[in-house]
């Protein structure tokens, strides 16, 4: 199984079977000591990542560079486009023909959909999705997987909450396609104008599960083992007057938290705008750092089997 | 007076039984554009036996290819092809819906890379015949509304 990583490209979560994903979370666990400084690993040395982010991006864009850097490896490329041949009207096609002859590896978040399936389609390296527009993020459901898995052992069985923008949030849409072939229960809670959209409901049936659908986050929080929030997103709103009655519907905060399981993991793939309070901070729910430090091991896993380091 | 709105052809292909209205696009779909030497005759709201009206397109001293034409199924699942020589019918097939459409529609997603200044035709995969359901390739969109995005 495993012998089908190296040069694949990770365009979306639907490339990969649960025993590949298993595979990866597998690895990314070995791959922690590293990540976190205390060994040292020369794994990639010498191959180098071309990272071309056209939209802003803080822990995605590091956490590839940290990943790749921690195994000896080495980054370049641009994290805006506005200095780049990109601002000159280059087309993507183009710049990633020419990225395709530099690096070993290609990252990449646009604002289009379908972009990443764009780049494998010109790149003869192969290209990672960091995230295209409203669509897919894979590496992102791939460490909140393993974040759930490090925290309750297992995905399967557990209660996930899914609350906030389920509409637009790209991230959503992979990780509760993800979480339902692992076997996970799925509520999701949005105000209607938010509420996960049809394609991916259906989806979701055809893996044999069956999600709530809530408007109202107090009626299902007590029975949740995982609360993943999300934020609200500005920028995909085509009308500031909407944005606005749905911004800060479901805050997540101490009184919010009275009647909870202990053992509630609370999870945001960040930036948080307010969604969750910082008073949640300190208390033994929240994840969310450890999280966005998952990050690292797990994107580290899937370099090293791409670029054939791993196995 | 003559009997016939339009008269028969002599060689060429006709396409029959089109859904009612579509016999347009139809024509943008097999590319009947500039580039034509010989008459086409488009017949609109035409009674029909089977379906209550038709369209009829018919193109003289033509013979188009059936893989082309089963694009037309996109639009028009009833749709029949007649290959007309020497004033007979010399082939008849009734088209089908393939599995891969490219080049002939965009995306319904405005936010696809496929509609901006990028050298790629869309693609598409057709996930379902009956109702026509396809799928991006690049995007993941569900189009249902297939008329509504031809080229």
């Amino acid at each position: 199984m495993s012998a089908g990583f190296k040069g694949m490209d990770v365009v979306s979560i639907r490339d990969f079977s649960r025993e590949q994903i298993e595979h990866v979370l597998k690895l990314a666990e070995k791959m922690v000591p590293i990540a976190k400084g205390e060994e040292r690993s020369v794994l990639l040395e010498g191959h180098v990542l071309g990272s071309l982010f056209y939209e802003p991006s803080t822990r995605t864009r590091l956490s590839f560079d940290a990943a790749m850097t921690r195994l000896g490896g080495r980054v370049l490329g641009f994290d805006q486009p506005a200095g780049a041949s990109v601002a000159k009207g280059e087309t993507l096609a183009d710049t990633i023909r020419m990225v395709d002859s530099y690096s070993d590896v290609i990252v990449l978040r646009h604002p289009q959909e379908g972009a990443a399936r764009l780049a494998a389609h010109f790149a003869s390296r192969p290209i990672i999705n960091a995230g295209d527009g409203a669509g897919q993020h894979p590496t992102q459901t791939m460490l909140d997987l393993f974040t759930i898995r490090k925290e309750k052992k297992k995905v399967e069985g557990n209660n996930v909450v899914i609350v906030g923008d389920l509409k637009y949030g790209r991230t959503v849409h992979s990780l509760s396609e993800a979480l339902a072939m692992f076997g996970a229960d799925l509520t999701f809670v949005a105000p209607p104008s938010l509420q996960i959209p049809k394609e991916h409901l259906k989806q979701i049936e055809s893996l044999g599960r069956k999600p709530r659908i809530s408007g109202s986050l107090e009626e299902v929080i007590k029975d949740a083992d995982v609360l993943y929030v999300t934020r609200i997103q500005k920028e995909r709103f085509p009308d500031p007057a909407e944005y606005q009655k749905v911004a800060g519907m479901y805050r997540i905060d101490l009184p919010m938290l009275k009647d909870v399981k202990r053992d509630l993991m609370i999870m945001h793939p960040l930036p948080r705008v307010g969604e969750i309070s910082s008073e949640v901070d300190a208390t033994e729910h929240a994840k969310y750092f450890d999280q966005a430090f998952n990050g690292v091991p797990v994107r580290m896993a899937l370099l090293g089997l791409i670029l054939g380091g791993l196995k | 007076m003559k009997e016939f709105k339009v008269t028969p052809i002599r060689n060429g292909t006709v396409i029959d039984h089109i859904s009612v209205g579509m016999a347009l696009k139809v024509l943008k779909i097999i590319g009947v554009k500039d580039e034509v030497s010989s008459t086409v005759s488009v017949l609109m709201h035409v009674p029909s036996k089977k379906a209550g009206w038709k369209d009829i397109v018919k193109i003289e001293d033509r013979e188009l290819d059936p893989k082309e034409l089963d694009r037309i199924a996109l639009i028009s699942p009833n749709a029949t092809i007649n290959i007309i020589r020497d004033y007979n019918v010399a082939e008849k097939f009734v088209v089908e819906v393939p599995n891969v459409i490219k080049g002939i529609m965009e995306c319904s997603n405005p936010g696809c890379i496929t509609n901006k200044d990028e050298p790629v035709e869309a693609e598409f995969v057709v996930e379902s015949k009956k109702p026509i359901t396809l799928r991006c390739v690049y995007c993941d969109r569900i189009t249902t509304d297939v008329a509504e995005h031809i080229r």
